[in-house]
């Protein structure tokens, strides 16, 4: 057990679902080909003004207002400056001593215990562009598409002591981002980002130690894995007596390292100052309340709802809720088929695996509700069996069949005609006469053995309650 | 406030210039002279004063979030130093 107790604090970088810039009117769409997204205000010419986007404040406040933090009636934006090929202002436009939210929390759960995590502040910001690095030539490729595409930084308090509560975290944020519908949560694309402060203390000390920052982790594998290491390397560099180094450390995917970035980004001075071109943003009660008054159902909430309305245990209903999309597709099957905790079931253990392998979401399900209700049913009202549904399902889930059709072309409904199946149990009985015999003879434990062969000879499709009945009687 | 040619070459590398020596002497003592020009306002007595950030009384105005495009790639790219006609092309820089 290590001596040191872990102080983690996160910062998120959202990337806003708006359709245009957040200070000029240039389509924000994704996988366009470069500088196609680009005009004189986001290139940087001289002599243009910014003119803010109202979506962006919307979303940054409903944020806010989603984690209890304080929205500000008036907030500033600031020039941070520095110098890169991918800024063409010099200058990246954020927020800086007067961010639009402040003082809120995010309560997440880990190992069953409950902690809160406090959020510092949610900040508006544009994004920066980007540089493709020529192998060959010696030369960088500038694409200024992504640059003036709107962010909010959402700072937490260093309030998270170990990598399963910073990944609790992180994924409690993202819900309640894609829930609100203002960001699509997705961090191999980047709209989800993370930077990870981290430091270790004796336990028991107030005081904290210095920290690295940790970057370039794009799933929460990586974040998990990263901060682990991160803990684990400083604690080695005290255990032998040195210091750690406050440095920006990057996150090695293939080898689960982070290494310096060897202080080429250090010694930041961003001289930040309130931007000129833009005067203190107003947000006034009536938009506060209006924006509030839209706020969805939020995760926590549909959580304790599916327990209460629908039953599912709590463990379920996190499983559920976690995505939008899929406690949205529950919903729809569970009131089309009205079986919830069935339907629960089908979504757990067989819809979020082929989801998974096809690495589709469920919004872009190819099998959509109404055909997943009507499986249910089958299997409830004993025309499958629940056998037969588990087989049919990765192929009615990829075609997007309608599994009722399916079973009637295939013939696979179960044989609960008990004069169809009785034919079926006299054959096998005749055939097997000295496991018959044996079975008379006390050897019970060969009603196995027959069961097996009755469901061998229809291919699976008796039905097993009526085969063992019907077994019983006649081996009586 | 005085300004040292030391504190003169650390805002000249945030800058990106490269000042040689007598230069950055210069420079400092300009430097000086301009802060000193603006503590005279450091007089002016504050307190309870909230601050201001622009000398315009008007809030931000906003823009609707819809997207309209004003310029072609050409007419983006057309004053770059270098650009192979779909990106702009930078001295090589990791």
């Amino acid at each position: 057990m290590s001596r040191y107790e872990a102080v983690i604090g996160l910062e998120v970088h959202a990337q806003l679902r708006t359709k245009s810039k957040i200070f000029c009117s240039c389509s924000t769409a994704f996988g366009m080909e470069p500088n196609e997204n680009v005009c004189a205000v986001c290139s940087g010419m001289p002599g243009v003004l910014p003119v803010l986007n109202e979506k962006v404040v919307e979303y940054a406040a409903k944020m806010g207002l989603a984690v209890g933090c304080r929205v500000n009636a008036a907030s500033v934006f600031a020039r941070k400056n520095y110098f890169y090929p991918d800024l063409p202002k010099g200058y990246q436009i954020s927020q800086f001593e007067t961010p639009i939210c402040e003082h809120g929390h995010l309560a997440v759960t880990v190992d069953g215990s409950e902690k809160v995590v406090g959020i510092t502040r949610i900040h508006m910001e544009e994004d920066a562009g980007k540089n493709i690095h020529s192998a060959t030539e010696n030369a960088s490729f500038v694409d200024l598409n992504r640059t003036g595409v709107p962010l909010i930084e959402i700072v937490s308090e260093p309030d998270m002591r170990s990598a399963e509560e910073a990944v609790a975290y992180l994924k409690a944020l993202r819900s309640i981002l894609v829930y609100l519908g203002i960001c699509d949560g997705n961090m191999e694309e980047g709209s989800f980002r993370c930077d990870a402060n981290v430091s270790l203390r004796p336990f028991g000390q107030a005081e904290l130690g210095t920290r690295a920052e940790l970057k370039n982790m794009n799933s929460f594998r990586h974040v998990q894995k990263a901060i682990e290491y991160e803990i684990e390397r400083q604690a080695d560099l005290l255990d032998d007596g040195q210091a750690v180094i406050q440095e920006t450390r990057l996150y090695n995917v293939d080898k689960g390292v982070t290494a310096s970035m060897r202080g080429k980004e250090e010694a930041h001075d961003y001289r930040y100052f309130p931007d000129p071109d833009l005067v203190p943003l107003v947000v006034t009660d009536a938009q506060l309340a209006a924006w509030a008054a839209e706020l969805p159902e939020l995760p926590v909430a549909r959580r304790d709802r599916f327990v209460s309305q629908y039953g599912l245990t709590p463990k379920d209903a996190d499983v559920l809720t976690a995505e939008r999309d899929v406690a949205d597709y529950f919903e729809e099957t569970a009131r089309l088929c009205n079986e919830p905790k069935k339907a629960a079931n089908w979504i757990m253990s067989e819809l979020l695996r082929e989801l998974n392998q096809a690495a589709l979401t469920a919004a872009a399900c190819p099998l959509p509700p109404a055909h997943l209700a009507r499986l249910v049913t089958l299997v409830e009202s004993g025309k499958i069996s629940g056998k037969i549904g588990k087989q049919i399902f990765p192929e009615i889930f990829a075609q997007g069949l309608d599994p009722e059709t399916y079973v009637d072309q295939k013939g696979l409904s179960q044989i609960s005609d008990s004069l169809a199946l009785e034919s079926a149990v006299d054959r096998v009985l005749a055939d097997n006469p000295d496991e018959v015999a044996a079975y008379k003879a006390g050897k019970t434990k060969l009603m196995g053995f027959f069961v097996g062969q009755i469901m061998k000879a229809t291919k699976g499709q008796a039905n097993p309650a009526l085969v063992n009945e019907l077994l019983g009687k006649k081996l009586a | 406030m005085d300004v040292s040619p030391e504190f003169a070459a650390k805002i000249a590398t945030l800058a990106r210039l490269r000042l040689d020596a007598d230069k950055l002497e210069r420079f400092a003592g300009q430097m000086g002279d301009i802060l000193k020009y603006m503590e005279t306002l450091a007089a002016v007595d504050t307190t309870g004063v909230e601050p201001l950030y622009g000398p315009v009384a008007h809030v931000s105005p906003t823009r609707p979030d819809e997207v309209v495009r004003t310029c072609t790639r050409d007419e983006v790219l057309h004053n770059a130093p270098e650009t192979d006609g779909r990106f702009f092309i930078v001295p090589k820089i990791v």
